[in-house]
């Protein structure tokens, strides 16, 4: 895969830039280019907007058996996080032993090596989340 | 809009079926059916195939004039389209197949789905099943599709005390069902135990409440109800087909205890067929994992939210209970070829309606349903099926 795929995507992988619909205020991450409730009314009106990092476990697993690119990296805990912006998003849970993840921990994003294009390939990197030190 | 029939079923077995190529799959239930409805290939007026990756899986785009030569129908210069919605590909075939005979386009239309997944080897299988969920905000991250349904688990278990033992019970229920489905991947009986001490894939989810990879191919014949006596008095009637989409990521959804675009297709199905879910006499659904059977009973309107674990540990879905569920063994037992999943599931509600389904028969069966999803919950595909 070419790297332009993952460059464009760095705002919002590695500062978790999205988007905030300059209608409603409504804050969407992943970015949204149109907001789905005022849709017609917000187009051209979407800014930018950069998340506090900052959230909660909704859910989340243990893959034990991982996509190849993630081979050898298992068991490794995804999660299903809510935003305090109130936006939801699927993250790694990370510096911390699996027994810890629960639904209600507090989370803040981390900058990480995500994954990488074979040996020599590109490395992309973006968010994980580990346990909030507030 | 005229009223749509269908008048003819084909199904390959399913399973790793080494010695069979996509094209040998696909030209098996085709002419099944079409021997089924008892039609010439001459009437045919078109023909739609779902295929969720056939690029990647044999790397073989472009299968809707395959389809048309392995027919031998080239003379016909039949109108033939591949329809993809991953998981969902044959059931959104069906609609479209559906459609094109209601609008009084096309009289004889052949639906088809299939899927040839062992070809590719390794872990290929499951990266190529991810392309299902988001690959730019889900996939990228590291979680798998079965991750996802992981996650959906997780949270019915902690928002409703659904038990790793009520997910069991619906590979056990499903396997047993399969036993007795000559065409089914498994055909052996599993015990809730046996699911509990297979390896974790996902947490909760173990190796064995996930459906398997699997080579296959369905068929269905579509015809306006009116013309369907001409070729068998075993009519039955398509009484809704409906469709409905939502955000292509989960994390994207209004919900995380049900599909919403399930609840949303069943809605317009239930409305345009003019019946209640107390009216089913059976459904097949899509448990591509058993937490999905689950949801898929209460999203149905079959049980309340947050009691399909319960009511499937107390038997409401077995093959003698109130509302049999995958009498066929489902996409776990009966094995989900994905391309073809929508198409078998039509297969085994026609023979369930037409009193043909064996060992595995619902007494009395009238009205069916089948439930079909593409990714994780992304698209869904309703279809109301009836015996008349």
């Amino acid at each position: 895969m070419g790297v332009a795929r993952y460059w464009r995507e760095i705002p919002a992988r590695y500062n978790l830039i999205g988007k905030k619909c300059g209608v409603c205020g409504k804050v969407y991450f992943p970015p949204r280019i149109v907001c789905p409730k005022c849709r017609r009314k917000s187009i051209g009106k979407m800014e930018d907007y950069k998340l506090s990092g900052k959230g909660t476990v909704e859910s989340f697993t243990v893959i034990r058996v991982p996509p190849p690119e993630f081979e050898g990296k298992s068991p490794y805990v995804m999660a299903l996080i809510k935003m305090d912006e109130g936006c939801y998003l699927t993250g790694q849970i990370v510096d911390c032993s699996i027994d810890e993840v629960h639904i209600g921990m507090r989370v803040e994003a981390c900058l990480r090596r995500i994954q990488e294009d074979g040996k020599r390939g590109a490395i992309y990197y973006g968010y994980k989340f580990r346990k909030a030190k507030e | 809009m005229r009223e749509v029939a269908i008048i003819g079923i084909g199904m390959t077995k399913f399973g790793e079926l080494w010695d069979k190529s996509f094209r040998e799959l696909v030209a098996e239930a085709g002419i099944q059916a079409i021997l089924d409805a008892g039609i010439e290939g001459e009437e045919i007026d078109a023909l739609y195939l779902g295929g969720m990756s056939t690029g990647r899986f044999i790397g073989q785009e472009h299968v809707g004039p395959l389809a048309v030569e392995v027919a031998g129908l080239e003379d016909l210069h039949l109108p033939a389209t591949r329809v993809e919605a991953a998981c969902a590909s044959g059931g959104v075939a069906m609609h479209q197949g559906f459609l094109a005979v209601a609008s009084g386009m096309y009289d004889i239309v052949v639906v088809g789905g299939a899927e040839k997944m062992t070809d590719v080897v390794g872990g290929e299988a499951t990266n190529i099943l991810a392309s299902a969920a988001d690959r730019e905000w889900e996939s990228f991250f590291g979680v798998t599709f079965p991750g996802l349904y992981a996650l959906m688990a997780k949270y019915h278990m902690h928002k409703y005390g659904t038990t790793q033992e009520q997910l069991a019970m619906v590979a056990v229920k499903n396997h047993y069902n399969g036993s007795m489905n000559p065409k089914a991947q498994f055909r052996r009986k599993i015990s809730v135990e046996d699911v509990l001490k297979s390896p974790l894939v996902a947490d909760p989810l173990h190796l064995l409440d996930c459906s398997p990879i699997t080579d296959g191919a369905a068929a269905a014949i579509l015809t306006p109800l009116d013309i369907a006596k001409k070729y068998t008095d075993k009519i039955v009637k398509i009484r809704a087909s409906a469709l409905a989409c939502d955000t292509l990521s989960y994390h994207g959804r209004k919900r995380f205890d049900s599909l919403p675009a399930a609840v949303e297709a069943a809605k317009r199905a239930y409305k345009m067929a003019g019946i209640e879910p107390k009216d089913v006499d059976l459904a097949e659904v899509h448990d591509c994992f058993t937490i999905a059977e689950i949801i898929a009973i209460e999203d149905l309107g079959f049980v309340e939210k947050g009691k399909g674990g319960k009511a499937t540990e107390e038997g409401l879905t077995a093959l003698d209970g109130e509302i049999p569920v995958n009498t066929s063994g489902g996409l776990k037992a009966k094995g989900h070829p994905v391309g073809a999943t929508g198409v078998a599931q039509i297969n085994e509600l026609v023979m369930q309606l037409r009193g043909e389904a064996g060992e595995r028969q619902v007494k009395d069966a009238t009205i069916g349903l089948a439930h079909n999803v593409g990714g994780s919950g992304g698209t869904a595909v309703i279809h109301i099926l009836e015996a008349i």
